[in-house]
């Protein structure tokens, strides 16, 4: 009796697939791309990079950022975020940011970027970078966007949450140095803008906001909180009459979402919202750690994580178990250490999370609050 | 190379144990200066080293496609050889160790990098990071030692195998990348240990050294060469890469030489880090290493690692700080009246060959030979290479009282 080997069939062997395999010899153990990205970093086929063009100064804390995607950028649709990765003081620290255009002729991107206090990336971008940098790039993503037949519209923006919806309003009503261009598609619109700012001077894309209110394209409300008081979500019905027919768009800090959410859900109204500035784990003594296969144990805030996990039976990958020798790093998904030599804190932001986590030294680190590890890469 | 415990002066024995844990704390101190300071001038550092190695490759390479022109040999020979040392040793090295993953820039990040070296980069992480920088010149913990393989200890005893320790150590610095390939899969171990008892993961790392031996040698000895054919150069390519090859090993080899080996570097016993604190640690590579003197390209070159004594301490900080911090380490071995182990080049590198050379043959024998009694010291070492253990015990039994007459008479 003969067995019967069926072959999966070959993979093509095409001429292009032979010349990347022959570059490849050539380059080992390197790629091609690690000697083609130092003088074409925005090639087509290589990680998705963008140049800054220009810094644009709005407000005294915020700053438009222009950018130059790289080939491979896919576009995106008014309302969209992107997730960007600049080097700050030489580390690499992911943000996510709204654009603000919509796609524009010139094929040009930008992000409108409100330093905050203590804000590490967005004080850089407002304050520090400079045009030619290199920054790098996720393509857009957020569901924070117009349907197709829009009807009438109420925006509720709080601070830099106005970004996303300017990106929407520009893409709507586009200004040209002449003035807002009325296109046909967005002639039959009816949009109220309720801004809410800490104050008049602090409100970024208020000139915006005012000239297209002057030219009828939107009602502009301003809120400022130094003038009317902070806004009671139970005054839209005061501010805005026909809310009941209007879908709501909302941007801004958690505080005023919530209220909001619960305000729309009493009142049976539809919202969409998008909640802007991330949150951050605030560092404490000690906590849990959540291992790779799901395994939670207490933590202190005095022992290693490394120390820990084996406590608990876990394998982990380890090797000097001072800091010295990096062969027990694992990714931080979730959560906040401390380093037991210096007292140094590290954290996951939301989007080093999505992209897999920090990569931490596990020997030296203690949990500073409830951590989550991933697999070693 | 006595180790420390055993020798009858203690250089350390002028030291409490609440100097010891001072000393650690400054140590300590001067590294949190640098971890507060660092930021985007190591981070532009790293890259332009990075982006100019890259550059000089691939300059190098292509100047070598017409090597049939023996200027562009030169050129191109001389540009590889410079290329493959900064990519190893500045480059390589230091982002295994982890000194570039605080900038979380993936491509720069010890667990991502892979090296121009025939030993794959986990494995040389666990060899170097692991063992040797966790047990540096721990007698039977630190392999870097060279025990297994040569005489390096006067207590090791002498048989006529180590006469040629000399040339196997010229041939281990000719070929050290597959040198290092075979020490870091402990080689020398699993080959003793018959061949269905081998572990599965030794199989497994074999197979994946192979496979990276295999790479490289087809980049440098066959796809470089073929490129090269239209100019007719195959040849001249092929041998332009061999010796870029060889001059990095040897450079290499000669670097790692200078930072354990020269004569005055201490050893310890395997008992003595039972417990050991921080600051027993740091004292133990305070001793253990040995700098480089010279310029910034002679410190570029050799990776740093002419700031052994730094690197030791520190391993894990950019290395382009090991100058800036130098002095205030120096300061530290002054204060406690320890002795900081430095010398140029051609000095320690003689220094540590003298020491291979003078290990080969039997204990004080290089020492007590001159001009005069040459010829009977060579009858001397003929009767104990060709004689048996019992000559040979004879033979250093009276060598030994005659030195302690000597040394009674003086």
């Amino acid at each position: 009796m003969t067995d019967m080997l069926i072959r999966p069939a070959a993979p093509a062997r095409t001429l292009r697939h032979r010349l990347t395999r022959f570059a490849e010899a050539a380059t080992t153990p390197l790629l091609p791309a690690d000697y083609l990205d130092l003088v074409a970093p925005l090639r087509s086929g290589t990680d998705l990079r963008a140049r800054i063009v220009s810094v644009e100064p709005e407000t005294r804390d915020a700053a438009t950022i222009v950018l130059k995607p790289g080939a491979d950028w896919a576009g995106h649709v008014p309302g969209q975020y992107l997730r960007i990765g600049i080097d700050v003081d030489g580390v690499r620290e992911w943000r996510a940011y709204s654009l603000t255009h919509g796609p524009r002729a010139d094929g040009l991107i930008s992000i409108t970027v409100k330093a905050v206090p203590d804000g590490k990336v967005s004080n850089h971008l407002v304050h520090a970078a400079r045009p030619g940098t290199l920054v790098h790039l996720e393509q857009a993503a957020g569901d924070f966007v117009l349907a197709e037949q829009p009807g009438k519209l109420l925006f509720v923006t709080a601070g830099s949450g106005v970004t996303p919806v300017i990106g929407m309003l520009r893409n709507l009503f586009p200004v040209a140095d002449s003035g807002v261009v009325d296109l046909p598609r967005s002639a039959d619109l009816d949009i109220v803008v309720v801004h809410v700012a800490p104050s008049e001077p602090d409100s970024i894309f208020i000139d915006n906001l005012r000239e297209l209110d002057h030219h009828g394209a939107v009602r502009l409300v301003p809120r400022y909180d130094d003038q009317h008081g902070l806004l009671d979500v139970n005054d839209l019905t005061g501010l805005v009459p026909d809310l009941a027919e209007r879908t709501t768009y909302a941007c801004g800090p958690s505080g005023l979402l919530d209220a909001l959410t619960e305000h729309h859900e009493r009142a049976g109204l539809t919202l969409f919202t998008e909640q802007f500035r991330a949150g951050f784990v605030e560092a404490g003594e000690g906590g849990t750690l959540t291992l790779a296969d799901g395994t939670t144990v207490a933590a202190d805030g005095g022992t290693p994580l490394l120390d820990v996990a084996e406590a608990a039976g876990a394998l982990m990958p380890s090797g000097c178990r001072m800091g010295v020798c990096f062969g027990c790093v694992l990714p931080l998904k979730e959560g906040a250490v401390r380093d037991l030599r210096n007292g140094a804190i590290t954290t996951v932001d939301p989007i080093s999370a999505g992209a897999g986590g920090v990569p931490i030294q596990t020997c030296i680190n203690a949990a500073a609050g409830d951590c989550h590890l991933g697999e070693k890469r | 190379m006595t180790t420390i415990q055993k020798k009858t002066v203690d250089p350390t024995a002028h030291l409490t144990a609440e100097d010891i844990e001072m000393l650690g704390k400054e140590l300590d101190e001067i590294r949190q200066e640098i971890l507060d300071d660092r930021g985007e001038r190591d981070a532009r550092y790293i890259r332009t080293v990075i982006k100019s190695q890259r550059g000089l490759e691939a300059a190098s390479r292509a100047v070598l496609l017409f090597s049939i022109f023996p200027p562009a040999w030169v050129a191109g020979t001389a540009g590889l050889s410079v290329a493959k040392i900064l990519e190893n040793m500045e480059i390589g090295h230091n982002v295994m160790h982890g000194q570039w993953d605080w900038m979380r820039d993936p491509k720069i990040h010890s667990t991502t990098w892979e090296w121009d070296n025939a030993s794959p980069s986990d494995q040389w992480k666990h060899g170097h990071n692991e063992l040797h920088h966790t047990y540096t010149n721990v007698v039977g913990k630190d392999n870097d030692l060279g025990y297994g393989i040569m005489r390096v200890d006067e207590e090791q005893r002498w048989v006529p195998f180590y006469l040629a320790q000399p040339l196997w150590n010229f041939i281990n610095a000719c070929f050290f990348e597959y040198g290092i390939a075979a020490y870091d899969l402990e080689l020398g171990k699993n080959l003793a240990i018959p061949k269905e008892k081998r572990s599965a993961d030794f199989k497994a790392r074999a197979k994946q050294t192979l496979n990276k031996i295999r790479q490289q040698a087809t980049k440098d000895y066959l796809v470089h060469p073929a490129l090269s054919i239209p100019t007719g150069s195959f040849v001249p390519t092929l041998a332009a890469n061999f010796t870029a090859n060889l001059v990095r090993n040897l450079w290499t080899h000669s670097v790692i030489m200078c930072g354990h080996f020269p004569e005055g570097v201490e050893t310890f016993e395997k008992k003595s880090i039972d417990g050991e604190t921080r600051g027993e640690w740091y004292l133990r590579q305070m001793l253990g290493s040995a700098n480089i003197s010279g310029g910034p390209a002679l410190h570029m070159a050799t990776g740093n690692l002419s700031f052994q004594i730094e690197h030791h301490l520190y391993p894990d900080l950019p290395s382009n700080r090991y100058a800036e911090i130098a002095p205030k380490v120096r300061a530290v071995f002054e204060k406690y009246e320890l002795n900081y182990h430095t010398a140029s080049m051609p000095k320690q590198v003689y220094s540590a060959w003298h020491k291979i050379v003078r290990l080969s043959l039997p204990n004080g024998w290089l020492e007590d030979t001159n001009a005069k009694n040459a010829p009977a010291q060579l009858a001397k070492l003929y009767k104990m290479t060709t004689g048996g253990p019992k000559v040979r015990r004879a033979i250093e039994a009276r060598s030994r009282q005659e030195r302690r007459r000597r040394e009674d008479a003086a």
